[in-house]
């Protein structure tokens, strides 16, 4: 899993951003650890609404590239994002499902989420222009 | 009542990008603020690059860009005094932002009602006619927020005092393009 997601990795912005991954088997988790830049509203205080959007279509893209192997990164086509609650400052988790990959476009479900999974903070659908490696 | 809206966006001006730390972090610039609309700029940077292979700007700068830039129109759409809760952000991309230009985000609220602001942006690198990612989005002023606002206003006034100066007005000619 680890070679597939290099490329998503050594993203500039991903790097930035600080964005870690956690796999087991097929499972992965994405992480946003905690930064003072990632707030947005610190008089709240409360991460940036973007922050959040923003980590979700990254953690889209780790779960597509784990799912199979490709020629090239995902590309976002259009994504919709549901704030469910303030996100407070400490670190997000996120984990996406493929509801559905064709062989040009996919459909992914992101989930974010701080103390409890069950307890979501944020949630992400949307279509990615993916490129099968071979 | 508008006069007096966008006086009061005048003086909030120099808090609405320079006040979010993540917004500071991704250099993003206010370009302009009235009533109801808002312009901000995302500089092209290196540290901001999604594929080093081909030098575009990564999707979740130009997210964050048109969340924070619809955030800012919501919140003179509606009045210019609450801090505001993003309930949900759809967008479209287009086509990649050009390599080695800047990204700027237009947001207009289309329509108030109640305590919730509709708000629909365009994001390009130059021709507002070519865009590179649309959003819509709504915003809900709630109680947390609420009481930022109370923050952010004596701040605002403690910064008057001290003599800061509001940013420039939008100009009438870029009003009413979408």
């Amino acid at each position: 899993m680890e070679d597939r997601l290099a490329p998503l990795f050594a993203s500039p912005y991903v790097k930035r951003l600080g964005v870690r991954y956690d796999g087991h088997g097929d499972e992965l988790t994405c992480i946003l650890p905690y930064a003072d830049t990632l707030v947005g509203n610190p008089l709240i205080p409360a991460l940036h609404g973007g922050a959040i959007g923003a980590f979700m279509e990254i953690t889209a893209s780790a779960g597509l590239m784990a799912a199979s192997e490709l020629a090239a990164l995902p590309k976002p086509i259009d994504v919709a994002v549901d704030y469910l609650r303030p996100a407070r400052p400490q670190d997000v988790y996120a984990r996406a499902a493929i509801t559905r990959q064709g062989s040009r476009v996919a459909n992914v479900r992101v989930e974010a989420w701080q103390d409890r999974r069950g307890a979501p903070i944020a949630t992400l659908h949307g279509h990615f222009l993916v490129k099968p490696a071979g | 009542m508008s006069e007096d809206l966008q006086a009061r966006l005048d003086q909030l001006a120099p808090l609405l990008v320079e006040g979010s730390p993540h917004a500071v972090d991704l250099g993003f610039k206010l370009e302009a603020i009235r009533p109801g609309e808002a312009v901000v700029r995302a500089p092209y940077r290196e540290d901001l690059i999604g594929d080093p292979e081909t030098g575009v700007m990564h999707g979740g700068v130009v997210t964050a860009l048109l969340d924070h830039a619809s955030g800012t129109a919501g919140f003179a759409g509606l009045g210019g005094t609450q801090a505001l809760a993003t309930l949900d952000l759809r967008l479209d991309y287009m086509r990649p932002a050009t390599p080695g230009r800047d990204v700027i985000a237009e947001a207009r609220t289309i329509k108030v009602s109640g305590l919730i602001a509709f708000v629909e942006a365009v994001a390009h690198d130059g021709d507002r006619d070519d865009p590179v990612a649309t959003a819509h989005a709504a915003f809900m002023v709630n109680k947390v927020s609420q009481d930022a606002a109370e923050k952010v206003r004596a701040n605002v006034e403690a910064g008057i005092e001290r003599g800061e100066t509001p940013i420039s007005r939008l100009p009438d000619s870029s009003r009413g393009t979408s």
